[in-house]
């Protein structure tokens, strides 16, 4: 930091050291709640404070053994997985025609696929109530899929769309030049370059709808509560350490998405520089 | 062949050639809009047509007209002057014996009651003691004294105001208005009239969290756009741990660190700078704090990406201009995040406005925003109607900021700033 050019005076110098420390501490803010929670976890005590009493893991033991967070886990992975599977799919089909389509409408319909991310939660969860209640979809898994899919695919069509308008589209033509079907051109031309694209929006809308509470809190009935919806009444009534031991788990899912996106983009820069 | 027999042979080329590639085009532009229509057609499904079904609840007005409809043809004739004449009090009778039969009193007197507090007694003493159909003339006598209130104008005003099949009704309502007895538009009563408040309580919260993310986010940005990229990219990582962390998690952890036996309040009582525990959650400042800490990631990122967008050249010309480093802050650098701080600014605040989870598990009853009132009313007391109106006040004011948002970062980097 030698060459900061903004370190040649001396006030120049305090302020970057206020930064520094003003900084830190925003950082502390942002950590420092996570980090907190996590060793709560395993204490063997049944008070949520520090000093630890003792460590153990009988807290994991409670959630493992305990069929209402059970249930609520395998519903937030069937629900995950099955929104960003369908949002995966519609999303990628129209981020692809958005990147051809050109009409003076292209804005507002990009406008109306982004709206679900804009919109406040409950004011799509409360149309949503009382538009599937009278088809039977409260309370059902393909409801809570489908809202949560409506959800996610704003997510999908910005990271896919992002990915191909960095796409040279000569590539296309030159596969095609060379007697490559679109078909076969796509699998092994197109597809391979954009698979980063694609893997960072379904962990995206995996994200989206593994997070999602207000919709479920409308939607589900006691058979489809997710692990959120779970920690959202476990909360209300009274913080026990078994919801610690639930949100060190959510955390965990979190960090490892969150590890897998950054794979992906360090993968993409280097892609990037050698081909510069 | 001269050469101008060549241009001519190219020029009748050239015509049929230019309406191949037009066609190509074309099937080109409607195989992507083709692409574009499932995602279009599902969203229609999941999420444009049930916001137009809430909308469309805000003004539906139909219950009273279903249950009292001899009633409401009536009182279409009514100039609501006078009290109505004979016919209206026999219509409503002969209602009334009809709906007590069919057990749909109850839906007309939960409608009337939203509009005239003890409606309900009114309807259901009526509908009690109403014996049989009065003779001919005699219909007002017998309601009259059943209830005395069928000798008020406003009973009446009140039936033909929600007559339907549509309403501005729960949509005033939602701004703390009503309609008097003579149809005027009018401040409502002071026990219904709670939303003005709601709604300035909802714009002080989401305002005092997108400036504290602003003054909390703007020496992040500086600093992460300032440093190598090694190491801002290290740091980044605690911008982004939080932002892909559960929003649950992250509430329930402010709960364990804030509450007065929790971690905050025994490590101040262990230094000995508090004897009592301090109200740290279940008010304004939880509230604050915690929905500050989900937003905060949401300030930094866009801020980010226009700081990192600032050429350092401009710093040092200003420099070798001799500018003093605070004008040169102030003059060159600041009004280039200006974007950044109005887009990270308004995101906030968007995303603030909404809020729900936080609010209701950190804060106390004073400290309900907008959305858990359209929450109540839909789930609890299932008054749609105004669950409704207060839900499309919410989203036009949404939708108005997000108008201008777009606006701002039209051109900017849209979506390298949301998230990423």
């Amino acid at each position: 930091m030698s060459d900061n050019p903004s370190l040649r005076t001396p006030s120049q110098r305090i302020a970057w050291i206020a930064t520094i420390v003003i900084s830190t501490l925003v950082f502390i803010f942002l950590i420092a709640p996570i980090l907190a929670i996590m060793p709560l976890s395993f204490s063997s005590g049944s008070y949520l404070t520090y000093p630890l009493p003792g460590l153990s893991l009988r807290w994991y033991d409670d959630f493992i053994n305990s069929p209402r967070w059970m249930t609520s886990l395998k519903n937030s992975m069937i629900i995950g997985v099955a929104s960003t599977l369908l949002s995966m799919l519609l999303g990628t089909l129209a981020a692809l025609g958005l990147a051809q389509w050109k009409s003076r409408f292209k804005p507002l319909v990009l406008a109306f696929v982004l709206s679900p991310v804009v919109v406040p939660g409950v004011i799509t969860a409360v149309g949503l109530y009382f538009f599937f209640a009278p088809i039977g979809l409260t309370g059902s898994y393909l409801g809570l899929i489908l809202a949560h899919t409506a959800l996610a695919t704003p997510f999908v069509v910005i990271t896919v769309g992002a990915t191909l308008q960095s796409f040279d589209t000569n590539l296309a033509r030159a596969a095609a030049s060379l007697g490559a079907s679109p078909l076969y051109a796509f699998r092994r031309v197109i597809l391979p370059l954009i698979l980063p694209g694609l893997a960072s929006g379904a962990l995206f809308a995996f994200a989206t709808s593994f997070d999602e509470v207000v919709i479920v809190l409308f939607m589900a009935g006691p058979e489809q509560r997710t692990l959120p919806r779970e920690m959202f009444s476990g909360i209300r009534e009274n913080i026990s350490p078994t919801i610690t031991a639930a949100a060190v788990i959510l955390t965990t899912v979190s960090v490892i998405l969150l590890a897998t996106l950054e794979g992906l983009r360090r993968r993409n820069e280097r892609l990037k520089g050698s081909s510069a | 062949m001269t050469a101008a027999s060549l241009t001519g042979a190219d020029a009748q080329a050239e015509v049929p050639l230019k309406r191949r590639l037009k066609r190509a085009e074309r099937a080109r532009q409607i195989k992507a809009l083709a692409l574009v229509l499932p995602l279009l057609l599902f969203l229609l499904f999941t999420f444009a047509g049930p916001i137009a079904g809430m909308l469309w609840r805000s003004v539906d007005d139909r219950e009273v007209r279903q249950v009292l409809p001899q009633t409401v043809a009536v009182l279409a004739n009514w100039d609501g002057k006078d009290l109505p004449d004979e016919k209206a009090y026999a219509a409503l009778a002969s209602d009334i014996l009809a709906g007590r039969a069919s057990g749909t009193v109850a839906i007309a007197a939960k409608r009337l009651n939203y509009a005239l507090n003890g409606f309900r007694t009114i309807l259901t003493s009526t509908a009690r003691n109403l014996k049989a159909v009065p003779e001919p003339g005699t219909a007002k006598e017998t309601l009259s004294k059943i209830n005395p209130a069928w000798r008020e104008r406003t009973t009446w005003t009140t039936i033909k105001d929600a007559s339907g099949p549509m309403t501005g009704f729960y949509l005033l309502a939602a701004l703390d208005l009503t309609r008097n007895v003579d149809g005027a538009i009018v401040a409502a009563s002071p026990d219904q009239a709670i939303y003005r408040s709601v709604f300035a309580r909802t714009f002080i919260i989401s305002l005092s969290v997108t400036a504290l993310c602003l003054i909390l986010g703007f020496p992040v940005a500086y600093l992460l756009a300032t440093l190598p990229p090694g190491r801002s990219n290290l740091l980044m990582i605690f911008v982004l741990l939080p932002f892909w962390t559960s929003l649950l998690v992250r509430t329930c952890a402010w709960i364990v660190l804030l509450q007065s036996n929790g971690v905050v309040n025994d490590s101040l009582h262990w230094l000995g700078i508090i004897d009592e525990p301090l109200r740290l959650i279940y008010n304004r400042f939880g509230v604050c704090v915690a929905m500050t800490h989900v937003l905060l990631p949401f300030m930094i990122l866009p801020l980010y990406s226009s700081m990192k967008a600032i050429s350092p050249a401009y710093m040092r010309a200003a420099a070798s201009l001799g500018a003093p480093p605070v004008t040169a802050f102030l003059r060159i650098y600041l009004p280039q995040t200006l974007p950044g701080i109005g887009a990270g600014s308004l995101l906030v605040f968007i995303l603030a406005l909404g809020y729900y989870i936080t609010p209701a598990l950190v804060g106390g009853a004073a400290d309900q925003m907008i959305s858990y009132f359209i929450a109540l009313y839909t789930t609890e007391t299932a008054n749609w109607g105004l669950a409704s109106a207060l839900g499309a006040v919410l989203l036009l004011v949404t939708l108005l900021l997000a108008l201008v948002y777009g606006k701002l970062v039209h051109g900017q980097q849209v979506t390298g700033g949301m998230k990423n």
